[in-house]
């Protein structure tokens, strides 16, 4: 389970729907309570670092990567994963996706059609390397939407 | 001792530790001993024939060691090393 706050929510959708049609991607910040649920409090949005076309690609710089770890270890809060979105496409992981995913991980990816925020789903990878959702609060998101 | 940060997904294979402190002369040491203290760690950093992933980034400092002498590059007590994987991936 993981929870978004309203706040990290509302900026991803943003900026999902601001750059459309091209891919935007970032950090998901927050932590991770005993019973395994996440709860995300803060995103940083990052710049697509994918040379050609960022339609259907995203990629990020390993600055950014290394600047996230640190915001993460500075301020004592857990780099919980990565969010993309998925212009006119549903908002479930690729191949492309998962061969480059990384354990633990939680990714959350935006779904948006036509230029408008449709749905967000997360999904983080098993034990055997393949995808998994990762429910997000039906609740919280009823909240939020 | 060199530090070596060690990537959020990467901290279940170190005990969830992710400062390491290494004694070595080369980043290709401090990867030798990382791996060898945390066994599981090895799939994630290096290939079968031992070479450092091609989707695995190691920076000494701000540099990328492919920019320096790659696991040749030199490391002494004030440096910190940080393993970065490559993020990316796309709708399809």
């Amino acid at each position: 389970m993981i929870l978004i706050d309203s706040i990290p929510f509302a900026e991803m959708k943003s900026e999902a729907v601001h750059i459309f049609p091209d891919e935007c991607c970032g950090f998901i910040f927050g932590n991770e309570h005993a019973d395994g649920t996440r709860k995300v409090s803060k995103i940083n949005v990052v710049n697509n670092a994918k040379p050609g076309d960022k339609r259907r690609r995203f990629e990020i710089s390993p600055k950014d990567y290394m600047q996230a770890e640190r915001f993460a270890l500075e301020n004592d809060i857990l780099l919980l994963g990565i969010y993309h979105s998925h212009p006119n496409h549903p908002a479930i992981p690729s191949e492309h996706d998962r061969v480059a995913a990384q354990p633990w991980f939680s990714y959350v990816i935006i779904s948006v059609m036509q230029g408008q925020f449709d749905h967000i789903r997360s999904w983080r990878l098993n034990d055997a390397s393949q995808f998994e959702e990762e429910q997000i609060s039906s609740v919280h998101l009823n909240k939020i939407i | 001792m060199a530090t070596v940060i060690i990537p959020t997904p990467l901290r279940k294979f170190t005990n969830q530790t992710a400062r390491l402190q290494v004694e070595a002369g080369t980043v290709g040491e401090i990867i030798e001993k990382i791996t060898f203290d945390f066994p599981e760690l090895k799939k994630h950093l290096l290939d079968p024939q031992g070479s450092i992933r091609s989707f695995v980034n190691i920076f000494s400092g701000d540099d990328d060691i492919r920019d320096l002498q790659k696991e040749k590059t030199p490391v002494n007590e004030s440096s910190v090393i940080s393993i970065i994987p490559a993020i990316a991936g796309g709708k399809y």
